[in-house]
């Protein structure tokens, strides 16, 4: 008996091995897409280069806590998501008190407005908003709204993996995406009528 | 100007594009969506600005953020 056992442990070795490399291949398979989230989390590229570093050696060294068949990039997300929290960004706390008046239609209807409710028939209406107008009213939403809204409309997750990934309530996630969204929205409308 | 039965349909409009809805709140949505003009555009809208922010404010990984994202993975393997 004791003679079976480093053949069963190196059986076991090579078996976690083996895991940690498909582990680890799948991890950067999902390089781009987090790094497309990272993005729009913080403010620069520098900042999400590094955010992106960080989160792939924490996950290669934390990789026994995944749980496989569980959905990979969520997981990631969370540990970025942590990690960009942990990293000092100020303290902001969102206005949860403040009413959002505008409603949902508010930017269709500034412009229905100004051209007649006929140019939201045009196709391409929505690229009357500049580039530039879009990424810097994203940046400008306060945190907790950003995340939200950027992991559900850039990272395409669905309410219940932001809710996971943020280790928030998803009536939390939906206050703060139909909010953020609201933001968004007013901000864009002030370009896009000007 | 009042759009009684409009206000339910944009309360659902979100949800309806980001498929979260229940199927009855489905059903109400795209009844509504049927027989309305003004909240037709407007979802149209809302759908193709949802749209555009995504490919808008996607940026690609840069190069050589890969290759340290690999080297990571022997640092103590």
């Amino acid at each position: 008996m004791g003679e079976e056992e480093p053949e069963l442990d190196g059986r076991r070795i090579a078996a976690e091995a083996r895991d940690r490399v498909r582990f680890e291949e799948e991890a950067l398979a999902l390089a781009d897409q987090v790094y497309r989230v990272a993005r729009r989390l913080v403010g620069t590229r520098e900042e999400a280069e590094d955010l992106v570093q960080d989160t792939y050696g924490r996950a290669f060294r934390s990789w026994r806590s995944y749980t496989p068949g569980t959905n990979l990039r969520a997981w990631l997300l969370r540990i970025l998501t942590n990690l960009n929290l942990d990293r000092g960004r100020k303290v902001q706390r969102t206005p949860d008190m403040q009413p959002i008046e505008e409603g949902d239609y508010y930017l269709a209807n500034k412009m229905a407005d100004s051209q007649g409710e006929q140019v939201l028939d045009q196709e391409r209406v929505v690229e009357k908003l500049s580039q530039d107008s879009i990424v810097t009213a994203l940046a400008a939403l306060p945190h907790d709204f950003r995340d939200t809204v950027v992991l559900v409309d850039i990272g395409e997750f669905s309410y219940a993996d932001a809710a996971e990934i943020l280790d928030i309530p998803i009536g939390t996630v939906m206050s703060r995406l139909h909010r953020g969204r609201r933001l968004l929205k007013q901000t864009l409308a002030e370009e896009a009528i000007s | 100007m009042s759009h009684g039965p409009c206000d339910a349909c944009e309360e659902l409009l979100q949800g309806y594009l980001d498929r979260e809805l229940t199927d009855g709140e489905v059903l109400q949505a795209e009844s509504h969506l049927d027989g309305c003009d003004y909240c037709r555009r407007r979802y149209r809208f809302e759908a193709s600005l949802r749209q555009y922010v995504q490919t808008t404010a996607v940026e690609r990984m840069p190069v050589g953020l890969m290759e340290k994202l690999t080297q990571l993975r022997s640092a103590d393997g």
